[in-house]
């Protein structure tokens, strides 16, 4: 009897043993299989994010090693720098335009493409190529050349009797909105996001509306909006966090002029950190950053309990 | 919605959506039409999209590029960047995003949050950091900087779209291979990879269009114009120093986007499928 019961703790230390042994080999086949990302997010990502934090209280040239400074690079920001709060206001203001424009561009085109016309696939793809050449040089010369003093633009305005013979590029007041054109114009790929989102709403919700005498107008606003809200929010938030971080159509186009209006702030990190290679503050510059989005962001997602529909929870 | 259309709707809807076809397109056919004309009518009929004669030879300039760098070296830097960084993607994606998908592990879910996390980080916050690793890897001047951290986790994105691609895929099937005798990274090969053709080609497009597209990690990292993509091929050749004339500046810049409109319209049903799934870029 005594013996059995030995057996059997015996038998079930040599289960936990083997237990413990599969699972230590577990880890090790997820590690050797995770190991390449691990390396990048402890090596490439986690540790320089914290150098960089680190960095930001240092004043740092590349040249001679990084020498504390305290809070001396965030006192001169906020105090000292009208730089700063330019390129703030200057991307801010990029941002509650060119996002809702875009997004608005994108989900009334989607709806139209989603009313059952034949060749909406054609026109789909049609809309979609902006998005993918948008960020590049070569559309970056070729914005200049459309909206330059004898560009197309201006000589379709001459058509319709506008005479306009500046640089729009060069315009203090219309610099930004070249830009903004330039992000609304890319436009496509949130519509498609919306349009994947527009054919999900099942049919039968619309069927059962009609029964029940429901017009188009009140279809739109009762099953399609609400239903829609969900892929609202997540194009909302990608867009809004790559507005926060354009650069490359500002640093081509406008090159942040004209007399600093189209400085974004992006620009202005990058002027900081490899023009004038003043490592410390612009760490700072980049955590600022970092906080001002995730403060953004962080907004988005508490009023998304305002606006979003979500099913699970029958309605709000 | 199966109303039938009236003939005027159908009419007005064409009318519409064709017009914001025309207006969408009409930078880009701007530019083809433009690298053909002679010098004096990409200003003179600025907006006309028709060439007065065919002037192939801005082709023919513009790929002598500048000085002593033509398009053929930026051609050929941009393709190698391009493709290493594809297949870093592809590599870095499919091997993680399995572990997270199929296997599992101590921290688990922790580090899937850090992945979550690292999709939505501006990439400013370590752009700074990085690049000092990198000086001080000595790795400046060089394409390592463009190309390993693909193969690293560089573009957390598509380990996510990865792993909710894996989840999609029946579990009964690698548990049928692995009572067969199949080791885990026998699943992985031989049941998993080959079931992911799809999201393969989602990442492999992606990447393409951005790596093809980057900008500023080529501006920070190849100060050496022998080095020089594409991208800043175009924008060095664009620089007014070197500028001698515009019809060559835009044929180049056309052809420049070439590859991406090939790619795409190769892959074009993948690629709108890929977006509408996992709501990249």
């Amino acid at each position: 009897m005594e013996n059995e019961v030995k057996n059997q703790s015996d038998l079930q230390s040599i289960f936990d043993a083997n237990r413990k042994k599969r699972r230590r080999k577990n880890n090790l086949i997820a590690v050797s299989f995770l190991s390449p990302w691990l390396l990048g997010f402890f090596g490439f990502v986690l540790g320089p994010m914290l150098y960089s934090l680190y960095l930001s209280f240092t004043s740092y040239s590349m040249l001679t090693a990084p020498s504390w400074v305290g809070l001396d690079n965030y006192i001169r920001i906020f105090t000292n720098d009208n730089l700063f709060w330019l390129s703030l206001r200057v991307t801010l203001l990029f941002v509650v335009v060119a996002t809702p424009l875009r997004l608005a561009f994108a989900l009334t085109v989607a709806i139209i493409m989603n009313t059952g016309h034949k060749g909406s696939g054609f026109y789909t793809l049609i809309y979609y190529v902006p998005s993918i050449i948008g960020g590049s040089v070569a559309i970056a010369v070729i914005w200049r050349q459309i909206w330059g003093r004898d560009g197309a633009l201006n000589e379709i305005l001459g058509w319709f009797g506008f005479e306009a013979n500046y640089n729009w590029f060069s315009h203090p007041d219309f610099a930004i909105w070249v830009l903004i054109f330039l992000i609304v114009w890319q436009f496509g790929s949130p519509m498609v996001i919306f349009l994947a989102g527009l054919r999900q709403i099942p049919q039968e919700l619309y069927e059962a509306a009609s029964v029940d005498g429901a017009n188009k107008i009140h279809k739109f606003f009762k099953i399609t909006m609400p239903l829609i809200t969900p892929v609202l929010f997540f194009n909302l938030i990608f867009q809004m966090i790559n507005s926060f971080m354009t650069f490359t159509q500002a640093f081509l186009v406008t090159e942040g002029g004209p007399i600093n209006r189209t400085l974004f702030y992006a620009l202005y990190l990058y002027r900081e950190a490899f023009t004038n290679f003043r490592m410390g503050y612009a760490s700072a510059l980049a955590w600022i950053l970092l906080i001002v989005i995730g403060t953004c962001t962080w907004l988005v997602f508490k009023s998304s309990k305002k606006w979003v529909y979500y099913e699970s929870e029958g309605g709000k | 919605m199966d109303e039938r259309k009236t003939l005027r709707q159908i009419i007005i809807y064409h009318t519409f959506v064709g017009g914001l076809g025309f207006v969408m397109l009409y930078p880009i056919l701007w530019m083809f039409a433009s690298s053909l004309k002679p010098e004096h009518e990409i200003f003179l009929n600025a907006a006309s999209l028709i060439p007065s004669e065919f002037r192939w030879e801005n082709y023919a300039i513009g790929w002598e590029g500048f000085g002593r760098y033509g398009f053929d070296l930026f051609f050929r830097n941009s393709l190698f960047v391009t493709t290493l960084a594809v297949i870093g993607a592809l590599f870095c994606s499919t091997v993680v995003a399995f572990a997270f998908a199929r296997l599992q592990f101590k921290f688990q879910s922790v580090l899937f949050a850090c992945l979550l996390a690292t999709v939505m980080l501006p990439m400013q916050v370590t752009l700074i950091p990085q690049y000092i690793l990198f000086h001080n890897l000595g790795w400046v001047n060089t394409f390592l900087p463009l190309i390993v951290p693909t193969f690293i986790g560089g573009s957390p994105f598509f380990i996510f779209l990865m792993v909710q691609f894996i989840r999609g895929i029946p579990r009964e099937l690698d548990e049928a291979a692995i009572i067969d005798g199949c080791s885990w990274y026998g699943v992985f090969w031989y049941v998993i990879l080959p079931l992911t053709k799809p999201a393969l080609v989602t990442v492999m497009i992606f990447q393409f269009m951005w790596t093809w597209d980057d900008f500023l990690s080529p501006l920070i990292y190849l100060q050496n114009a022998n080095l020089y993509t594409v991208a800043l091929g175009l924008r060095g050749f664009s620089d007014p120093d070197n500028l001698t004339a515009w019809g060559p500046l835009i044929a180049m810049s056309s052809l420049s986007l070439l590859p991406q409109f090939v790619l795409f319209l190769f892959c074009q049903k993948y690629l709108v499928k890929g977006i509408a799934t996992t709501g990249i870029k």
